[in-house]
């Protein structure tokens, strides 16, 4: 019984989620790219109001 | 042979390395400290707001405002947390503390950073209160404790993968950490996101404060500082669900019904429960409305349905505890004969029930853009929050400190019948508060605002007087909300100075 359990694939799903390195990256770049790097580009696009001369 | 660095609790059986015990118990009597502090300001905060009583004046109640904000939306809870990391990196593992100095540094930076704001904010140079938006400045000394306070944090996060990944080369752990220690790491990697954020802007702002910068772009300050400021919210949600798994755990002997499951979960809220920092950005001209709509509405709602997998996942997780135990005439006996009594397991279950139906419904509804628009700024949104950081997480942390109290600091409970109501008596004032809150900001009240009645202004507004009613709920609530933080703070210390020793 054991042997069985030693021979059965461990599931993808499993194997990421024991990749604790693989999630750290994630959880930072996913965020970083959606939301901050994201807003800060349309940010920069944004035009300067012309100021009064 | 025995390790002297070791020893077993007699109560948990938990093995439980001695230099991680000592950061976990400073951590934690820092967390309560800043409680006190962040609560006694909220306390008054609150009689301000209460028309009736109204009773700081218009500088201090700014002061006192920012204050509360910073020990008790930030200093109580990331204390707080750091004990948790600690606490799930080496006795949920049952491994050493691989780098405890690290963990002192972290704990002093911390503790330096946390007193360098309080001092500063009560000498009266930094009324910016939590947000500290530019252009409002402050003392630089302002910014150096929040940037001081935000690395000791991170350091503190970083030790738990330094920690975890030691473990597991050593062997306390062949493939899947725990779920306790895999919530706390998802914890951390919001923990990292949040307070790399929170560098990236309070820098800059200590920078221009300073005047070695002209200036910080008010639009790009919003964006990167609700990184900090909303995703901080969002480690408490991953350690407060955490703490609702352990509670049961401990208490009842629950596993969760599905573990896969949760875990999915808790990858749910690493990938997207960040995303919502949008919420505080929903009004505002300069972002697309691409950027809005993903951010929110696409995104956000994929850390919604992990929170919905928790809220069925723990309870079924009770129920099927306590039908083992024998509890299972009809659908409910195992509901009525859970522990209500035992402060740790009331406590994690009013959690549950007033973080899901205050915080986080009204949490997804003001989240999108149509609702935003009606309700931001309004104390609506102060009402969703308390329901999500104080009745939430704030119920779950007080809840686990009575739990790890016997386990950690080694002392018996005193105070045992007041600890067994401290959790309704605090859970009902933070209820009453947070609907108080919620109903005058539909009817437009401000959040923030020191006086509602607009004396001495040159505009007349008089909002309809139902918001009397309702801004007393919030008043009657807050001093059922102090009592019990009162009875919590003396229960709490009390044990740990003069609690009965448990070994």
């Amino acid at each position: 019984m054991s042997s069985d359990k030693a021979e059965c694939p461990i599931p993808r799903g499993q194997l990421f989620y024991d990749n604790i390195i693989l999630i750290l990256i994630l959880g930072i770049v996913v965020p970083t790219l959606i939301y901050t790097v994201w807003g800060l580009v349309e940010i920069m696009n944004v035009p300067k109001l012309p100021l009064v001369p | 042979m025995a390790d002297s660095n070791f020893r077993i609790c007699s109560l948990s059986g938990l093995k439980i390395d001695r230099a991680g015990e000592l950061l976990i118990r400073w951590n934690i009597i820092a967390a309560m400290a800043t409680l006190a502090v962040g609560g006694l300001m909220a306390f008054l905060v609150a009689l301000t707001r209460w028309p009736s009583v109204h009773f700081l004046g218009l500088t201090n109640y700014y002061r006192f405002l920012t204050l509360h904000g910073i020990d008790a939306l930030l200093a109580w809870i990331i204390f707080f947390e750091i004990g948790l990391v600690h606490f799930a990196s080496t006795v949920l593992l049952g491994v050493k503390s691989y780098a405890p100095k690290v963990g002192w540094l972290s704990f002093a930076l911390m503790l330096i950073g946390g007193a360098l704001i309080n001092v500063i904010v009560m000498l009266g140079k930094a009324d910016v209160m939590f947000t500290s938006y530019v252009p409002l400045k402050a003392d630089p000394l302002y910014y150096l404790g929040v940037i001081l306070f935000a690395v000791g944090a991170l350091i503190g996060f970083i030790l738990f993968f330094v920690n975890i990944l030691l473990a597991k080369k050593e062997g306390a752990y062949k493939r899947s950490l725990p779920l306790g220690a895999f919530g706390i790491m998802a914890a951390s990697v919001i923990g990292i996101l949040t307070l790399l954020h929170g560098a990236g802007i309070f820098i800059p702002a200590f920078l221009w404060s300073a005047n070695l910068i002209p200036s910080v772009d008010p639009s790009a300050y919003r964006l990167v500082f609700w990184g900090l400021g909303h995703s901080s919210q969002q480690i408490n949600v991953c350690a407060m669900v955490t703490v609702w798994y352990l509670t049961v755990a401990f208490v009842v002997g629950g596993k969760p019904v599905n573990e896969k499951l949760s875990r999915t979960a808790f990858v749910l809220y690493i990938l997207f429960i960040n995303l919502a920092s949008e919420h505080h950005l929903l009004v505002d001209p300069v972002l697309s409305t691409w950027h809005k709509i993903v951010n929110t509405s696409y995104m956000m709602h994929l850390a919604v349905l992990a929170s919905m997998i928790h809220a069925f996942a723990i309870p079924a997780s009770i129920e099927v505890a306590l039908r083992k135990q024998g509890h299972t005439r009809g659908l409910f006996e195992w509901l009525k004969k859970a522990p209500w009594g035992h402060p740790a397991f009331s406590a994690m279950a009013i959690s549950i029930l007033l973080f899901g139906f205050l915080g986080g419904i009204t949490g997804v509804i003001f989240g999108t853009e149509q609702f935003a628009i009606i309700r931001h700024n309004t104390f609506t949104i102060t009402g969703h929050f308390h329901g999500t950081v104080v009745a939430g997480t704030t119920v779950a942390f007080m809840g686990f400190t009575y739990l790890i109290i016997p386990y950690i600091f080694k002392r018996q409970l005193i105070w045992k019948g007041f600890a067994s109501i401290q959790p309704y008596l605090y859970g009902l004032g933070v209820a009453l508060l947070s609907i108080g809150m919620m109903s005058a900001g539909t009817f437009g009240v401000p959040r923030r605002h020191y006086d509602i009645t607009f004396s001495g202004s040159i505009f007349n507004h008089t909002f309809d007087p139902t918001v009397d009613i309702f801004l007393s709920l919030m008043g009657i609530g807050a001093i059922l909300a102090v009592t019990g933080g009162v009875l919590y703070i003396l229960i709490g210390f009390g044990s740990i100075i003069w609690g009965k020793q448990v070994e």
